[in-house]
């Protein structure tokens, strides 16, 4: 009866254990790591999950669910290279990545840091690049897929406002280089392959300096 | 599946109900040889004027009034709008772009015989028919701000070109007939693979902050079924020369057409010139193969669930 008894409770609390290794904790990657040499994320996308703008660092607070898992998808396989990056995606299982894209998108947003100012000649070419696109060369307006003022929409369309400029100026880089290729129907490498350098410049300070959430008087 | 009338009739080029007006038809358009259709041709396309050159004087207050109508529709002519759409969702840039009939490409060409009424349209008239049929909302009476404030935006946007001469990129581009009739499972395949990722699995779109950001392409915030976008022609060559919004000439013409047979093979609401029967109207006003009204599809009759949305 008592070995009985100690079976049982050895079972049980393997089956225990092994069910907790199996629904990681999100927090405690993003605080700690994962244990098998994946930094903690925090680390670089800093504690309230707001990025580093100086070090071009994203913000991944309150970003969709499903554009965050599928980014870590693509840099462990490579659709979107970063050496930084990638070795932190490659270095987490399936479950990890649920755990901690769950667990950003649930963040609230934390306020920008104040940005730089710009010219008024590259306010005005960003604005118009963002609200009425470049038609003539094929490009729409940014706000036609991220939304009014640079917000996201939905899952596949993230936010641009409020990321750090150097941030989005690498990844339209990156998408010119074919460095990142991961985008759905190759609409920001069409996009991206049309905008000239001080194009990239005006409209990456522009949507750093925008909001990350819509300002009252802007909502219907 | 297929509409039997399609094979018998894509040899015809009727043109009837909710086509593109083809006025003064003694200037042929010299862009447009019948056999290819995709490519745009970029040889001396009228330039609209820039933005940044509207009159600073009260006649530019009427202009600017009527680009914010054309982009903003619902907001700025509520009281005539009965659905999410917008002027610019069909035509691109503020009216401006070439295939996607911008406003001068239209403007040079009104007064015009249009077989939809059988009659001399002005342009305010055919504005007022967007309204009713595109917008699924009240056509504005003649003399309403909003007619004069969009016919002043397409009269500056045509300025310097010639009267009753169909200029290259107007209208939507005119695709040859498909090698294969229009498939409603091949055009679903499209759709998911090239379409839902902004329209949504459902056609619906998706808003933001209680805005349209992709306009439904079906239901009851879409078009309703008098709209020239319901022919499969119209709608085949707006998507082929746009879609996916800034891809566009990227799909076969065959695609094309799958995938409008596959959006206009959806419920929309009634056509407002609906008389007695669904087979009535259709034969009054979509009596084309281009037409899916009144057609059976996966065993519905179009048109009949127009009051279920
Ligand atoms: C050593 C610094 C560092 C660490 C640690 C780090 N990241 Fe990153 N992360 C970056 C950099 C740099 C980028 C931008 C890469 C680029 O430019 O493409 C980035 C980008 C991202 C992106 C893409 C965001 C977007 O908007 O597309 C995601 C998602 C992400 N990181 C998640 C994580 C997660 C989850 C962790 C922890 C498991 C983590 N990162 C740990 C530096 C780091
Ligand atoms: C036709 C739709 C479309 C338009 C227009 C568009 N984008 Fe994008 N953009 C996307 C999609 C989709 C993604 C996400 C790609 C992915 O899943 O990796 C994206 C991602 C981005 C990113 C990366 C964000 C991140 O967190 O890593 C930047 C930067 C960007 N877009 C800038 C722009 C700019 C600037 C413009 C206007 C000049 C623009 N986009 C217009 C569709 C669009
Ligand atoms: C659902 C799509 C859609 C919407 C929304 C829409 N239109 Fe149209 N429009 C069309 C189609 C289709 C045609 C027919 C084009 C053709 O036959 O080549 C057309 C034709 C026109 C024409 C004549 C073009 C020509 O070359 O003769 C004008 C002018 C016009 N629309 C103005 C407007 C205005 C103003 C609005 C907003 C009040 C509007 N449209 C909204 C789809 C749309
Ligand atoms: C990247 C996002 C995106 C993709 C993918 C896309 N569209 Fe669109 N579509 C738009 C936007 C945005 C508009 C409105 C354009 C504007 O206002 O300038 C639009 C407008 C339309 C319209 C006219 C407005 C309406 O609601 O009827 C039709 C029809 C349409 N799209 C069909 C399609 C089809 C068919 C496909 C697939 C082949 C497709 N679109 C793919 C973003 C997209």
């Amino acid at each position: 009866m008592k070995l009985f008894a100690i079976a049982l409770f050895v079972c049980c609390t393997l089956i225990a254990s092994s069910a907790s290794a199996d629904t990681p904790d999100g927090a405690s990657i993003v605080q700690r790591g994962n244990g098998h040499g994946v930094a903690p994320c925090m680390a670089c996308h800093a504690a309230d999950g707001g990025g580093q703008a100086a070090a071009g660092f994203p913000r991944l607070a309150g970003l969709p669910q499903a554009y965050l898992r599928k980014q870590l998808d693509d840099f462990a396989n490579g659709s979107r290279t970063n050496a930084t990056m990638q070795p932190v995606a490659g270095g987490l299982s399936e479950a990890e990545r649920d755990a901690v894209a769950a667990y950003y998108s649930k963040l609230p947003i934390p306020p920008g840091a104040p940005a730089s100012a710009s010219s008024a000649a590259s306010v005005q070419l960003a604005q118009t690049l963002a609200t009425r696109g470049r038609w003539p060369k094929g490009v729409p307006a940014c706000e036609q897929c991220h939304g009014p003022a640079g917000i996201g929409v939905g899952d596949h369309f993230p936010p641009l406002a409020g990321q750090p400029a150097l941030y989005l100026g690498n990844q339209l880089h990156a998408w010119q280089q074919a460095a990142r290729r991961n985008d759905p129907l190759q609409l920001m490498q069409s996009i991206a392959s049309k905008l000239n350098d001080a194009d990239i410049a005006a409209i990456s300070a522009w949507y750093a300096a925008q909001p990350a959430t819509l300002a009252k008087e802007q909502q219907p | 599946m297929k509409s039997p009338q399609w094979i018998l009739l894509t040899a015809v080029l009727a043109l009837t109900a909710c086509h593109r007006t083809e006025p003064q038809a003694a200037l042929p358009a010299p862009h447009a040889p019948a056999t290819s259709a995709s490519a745009p041709k970029v040889a001396a396309r009228f330039e609209p004027p820039a933005e940044s050159s509207m009159p600073n004087d009260d006649f530019g207050k009427q202009i600017e009034l009527g680009r914010l109508i054309f982009s903003d529709t619902g907001r700025y002519a509520k009281a005539y709008v009965g659905n999410a759409l917008t002027c610019e969702n069909c035509h691109l840039d503020a009216g401006r772009l070439a295939h996607s009939a911008p406003m001068w490409g239209a403007y040079p060409m009104y007064p015009a015989y249009r077989a939809k009424n059988h009659r001399v349209n002005t342009f305010a008239e055919r504005l007022q028919g967007c309204f009713q049929y595109s917008m699924n909302g009240k056509a504005p009476p003649l003399g309403d701000d909003v007619l004069v404030a969009l016919e002043a935006y397409a009269y500056w946007m045509s300025k310097g070109e010639p009267i009753g001469v169909a200029p290259p990129g107007h209208g939507y581009a005119k695709l040859p007939k498909p090698t294969q009739a229009p498939d409603y499972a091949r055009g679903e395949a499209v759709f998911k693979r090239d379409c839902a990722l902004c329209h949504s699995d459902n056609g619906q779109g998706q808003q933001v902050a209680g805005r349209t950001v992709f306009p439904p392409l079906w239901g009851a915030q879409s078009f309703n079924w008098g709209a020239g976008m319901e022919r499969l022609d119209n709608a085949a060559g707006f998507i082929k020369a746009n879609m996916p919004l800034g891809r566009g000439n990227t799909l076969t013409d065959q695609d094309a057409w799958d995938v409008a047979y596959f959006m206009d093979a959806h419920e929309r609401p009634q056509d407002p010139r609906f008389k007695n029967s669904v087979a009535e109207t259709r034969k009054a006003y979509h009596d084309t193969p281009y037409s899916l009204y009144g057609v059976a599809v996966n065993g519905k009759v179009l048109g009949e669930g127009s009051g279920h949305l």
